[in-house]
């Protein structure tokens, strides 16, 4: 029986991956031919979604971009002459763009169905959890500590050392709160994870509640994921029944369960107290910061707060050794870091590779340069609080450490492209417009200060001499510099690097000449 | 509010407020059946949840996703964000403005599209993307923006 094999992810299916398998279904049925169809995850490989993949001696061979009017011809081809197809892509596994990838949190993506416990033990799933069910709670915290984890989410802030504070804060209760916000534009990593490996997802957090001695877990979810939190929620009935959820988990003597919370489209519920009081069922107000989440969390106990992707690297870190995770990457940027492309990008997609590649390797290799063809005028980096990046700044490596030093951050890891068309003048209003419309409204530089930047730049870019340019030029620098400096979260702080950012490189987008701006 | 609608709420109410933080469940628990949060439902949910109106109604207008009035009979969720941008995202926000006269939010002089703007759908890698009627497209071309708000006048399959 043939064997073809049709991404189930949403992205996948809103560009017709439903549509291709249903024909599948149809068309085999007409012919009277046996047909296993198989919704796995998606590759990452986006730009050639719908991604169809059928077994062959030598591997999976993969169909590009297909669409249902192809489906008939496919199904008439001869399996030993796949690569004559006009849509083969040839073997998926022998891609340049995949095989020279490393992918640790993303190994099962394209090959297995995301709500198959089967197919997740079988290729690896809850091993992790088999060995920290024996271990002791400090054990674990240990093996998180050396393998050099640093949190995903942005931040970067060693996960070790919040586990360690966790697991030290005496408690009646304690939890783990998964932070699936993933706001960022560009950034589709959490998502692909949540909708294609569930369980991996629920084995991290499951382990970090033996680890921390917490009972209880949450996964807040943004509401614009609908088919993940579909997906979370399956997987979790699953995992109950099969012993890894619930009470005496893996037959370790403690219990967990886990809780699926949608978010209420607030891009600031992704900053963790935000998230925190989302979850209290209050409006989502930043906290001031000490006492940390991680002593005074949720509903005022010590909770260990951590993105998506540092929760699904705890599995592997366990079953394989922290020895192991530490060969991948360089200087204090260990692992693999989840790169993503996106926006006017020629090969869209999930890049999974150890810390080290530079900018360049990413957008240009990978990416292939601008979908449109036309020349790269910026990169964004890190969602819509990172700085535009200009092409002569592209062999920047990308690891924490190197992104600071030129003002840019790696953030969750998305990079959107942009081509000569995009106006950055345009970009920085959206900045501040963009931090107005989803800003908590705790502190006046953010609140006030972003709908002032709006209309700041609105008088920039219409100003007509060179006087008032450079009048309303210093009044947004010094507006930039307030709420950098006086913001009590990222939101309002870190909205002036887009914004900063468009300015030093792209000056004249803004009527201005470089030498106005070097003043 | 309705005697229908209330008997709705009601119900919800036993099922949620007494789970820890249950407001936003309860909330989304509402607007999916009743379709948006009728102010009337307000003083009701403060009693169970022990808490004020005015934290009830603050939680309310804090969040995007809650409306206190019943929406059109399509909704179209434009993302407006960066990749999207880039990738000519504002063109469909442009075809909208000239051919439904909707700007950047609103419901269309017919009221029956609802369009309202959103900041990522995580689709990014196929850039132009939006949501109608709960269902993400993307790669959305000019093309393809008229071919769906064709299929809505069309009837079949609206709803
Ligand atoms: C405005 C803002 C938005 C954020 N959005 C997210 C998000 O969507 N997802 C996320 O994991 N962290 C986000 N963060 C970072 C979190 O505050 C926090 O650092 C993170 O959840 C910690 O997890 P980690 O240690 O695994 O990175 C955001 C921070 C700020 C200031
Ligand atoms: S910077 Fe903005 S989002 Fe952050 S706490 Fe202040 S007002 Fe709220
Ligand atoms: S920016 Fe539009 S889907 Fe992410």
């Amino acid at each position: 029986m043939l064997t073809v094999y049709i991404p189930m992810d949403s992205v996948a299916c809103a560009v017709g991956a439903d549509d291709v398998a249903q024909r599948f279904a149809e068309e085999a049925a007409r012919r009277g031919m046996a047909l296993d169809i198989r919704r796995t995850s998606s590759r990452g490989l986006f730009w050639l979604e719908p991604l169809v993949e059928v077994d062959t001696p030598h591997g999976r061979a993969g169909f590009r971009t297909v669409t249902p009017e192809d489906v008939s011809g496919l199904l008439a081809i001869d399996m030993a002459a796949v690569r004559d197809h006009l849509l083969s892509i040839g073997l998926v596994d022998e891609l340049p763009y995949l095989k020279s990838q490393q992918r640790l949190l993303f190994a099962r993506a394209g090959l297995t169905r995301p709500l198959s416990l089967d197919d997740y033990l079988a290729a690896g799933g809850y091993q992790g959890l088999e060995k920290a069910a024996a271990m002791s709670g400090d054990d674990i915290v240990a093996n998180v500590l050396d393998s050099g984890l640093r949190g995903r989410g942005g931040a970067a802030f060693p996960a070790g050392i919040k586990w360690r504070t966790v697991r030290q804060a005496g408690a009646d209760s304690k939890y783990v709160v998964c932070n699936a916000d993933e706001g960022d534009s560009g950034s589709f990593a959490d998502r692909m994870l949540m909708e294609g490996d569930p369980f991996l997802l629920l084995e991290g957090m499951t382990i970090a509640g033996l680890a921390v001695g917490a009972t209880r877990g949450y996964i807040y979810v943004r509401s614009e994921y609908a088919p993940a939190i579909a997906v979370l929620r399956q997987a979790i009935v699953i995992a109950r029944e099969h012993g890894y959820l619930g009470d005496n988990v893996a037959h370790g003597g403690h219990d967990f369960d886990i809780e699926v919370r949608e978010g209420a489209g607030a891009y600031i519920c992704g900053e963790e107290t935000s998230l925190l009081e989302s979850l209290e069922g209050k409006r989502g107000t930043v906290r001031a910061k000490p006492p940390l989440p991680a002593l005074q969390g949720l509903f005022g106990q010590p909770t260990l707060v951590h993105n998506v992707l540092s929760l699904a690297s705890v599995p592997l870190i366990l079953a394989r050794g922290a020895a192991w995770y530490r060969n991948f990457g360089m200087g204090r940027s260990l692992g693999t870091m989840a790169f993503q492309l996106a926006g006017n990008v020629r090969r869209g997609g999930l890049v999974e590779r150890a810390f080290g590649l530079t900018l360049r390797e990413l957008v240009l290799d990978y990416g292939g340069g601008t979908a449109s063809g036309r020349p790269l005028k910026a990169v964004q980096l890190g969602g819509p609080l990172g700085a535009w990046i200009p092409p002569s700044l592209l062999d920047t490596p990308l690891d924490y450490e190197a992104l600071a030093a030129i003002g840019a951050m790696l953030g969750h890891g998305g990079a959107v492209l942009a081509d000569d068309t995009v106006d950055m003048g345009r970009m920085a209003r959206f900045a501040m417009r963009f931090c107005a419309i989803e800003s908590c409204g705790k502190c006046t530089p953010c609140r006030i200060g972003s709908t002032r930047g709006v209309e700041v730049i609105d008088r920039l870019l219409a100003a007509g001499n060179a006087e008032e340019k450079s009048r309303q030029h210093a009044l947004l620098d010094d507006l930039c510099l307030t709420m950098q400096h006086g913001s009590l979260c990222a939101l309002g702080g870190m909205t002036p690097f887009p914004v900063q950012s468009a300015l030093k490189y792209f000056p004249a987008d803004f009527g201005l000449t470089s030498q106005e701006n070097a003043q | 509010m309705t005697p229908e609608q209330q008997t709705a709420v009601e119900g919800l109410l036993r099922s949620h407020a007494a789970a820890p933080g249950g407001l936003l469940p309860l909330l989304h628990a509402v607007q999916d059946q009743l379709g948006y949060l009728p102010p009337a439902a307000v003083p009701l949910i403060a009693s169970a949840f022990n808490r004020t109106r005015a934290e009830i109604e603050g939680v309310i207008s804090f969040y995007h996703d809650f409306h206190t009035e019943p929406p059109a009979r399509h909704t179209l969720r434009l993302c407006r964000a960066e990749a999207c941008q880039c990738m000519g995202g504002e063109a469909l926000a442009a075809q909208l403005r000239d051919s439904l006269g909707l700007p950047d939010e609103g419901v269309s002089a017919d009221g029956e599209l609802g369009l309202i703007p959103v900041y990522c759908l995580g689709a990014c890698a196929c850039a132009p993307a939006l949501e109608l009627d709960g269902r993400l497209h993307a790669r959305v071309t000019p093309d393809k923006l008229r071919q769906l708000l064709q299929g809505l006048k069309g009837g079949e399959g609206a709803c």
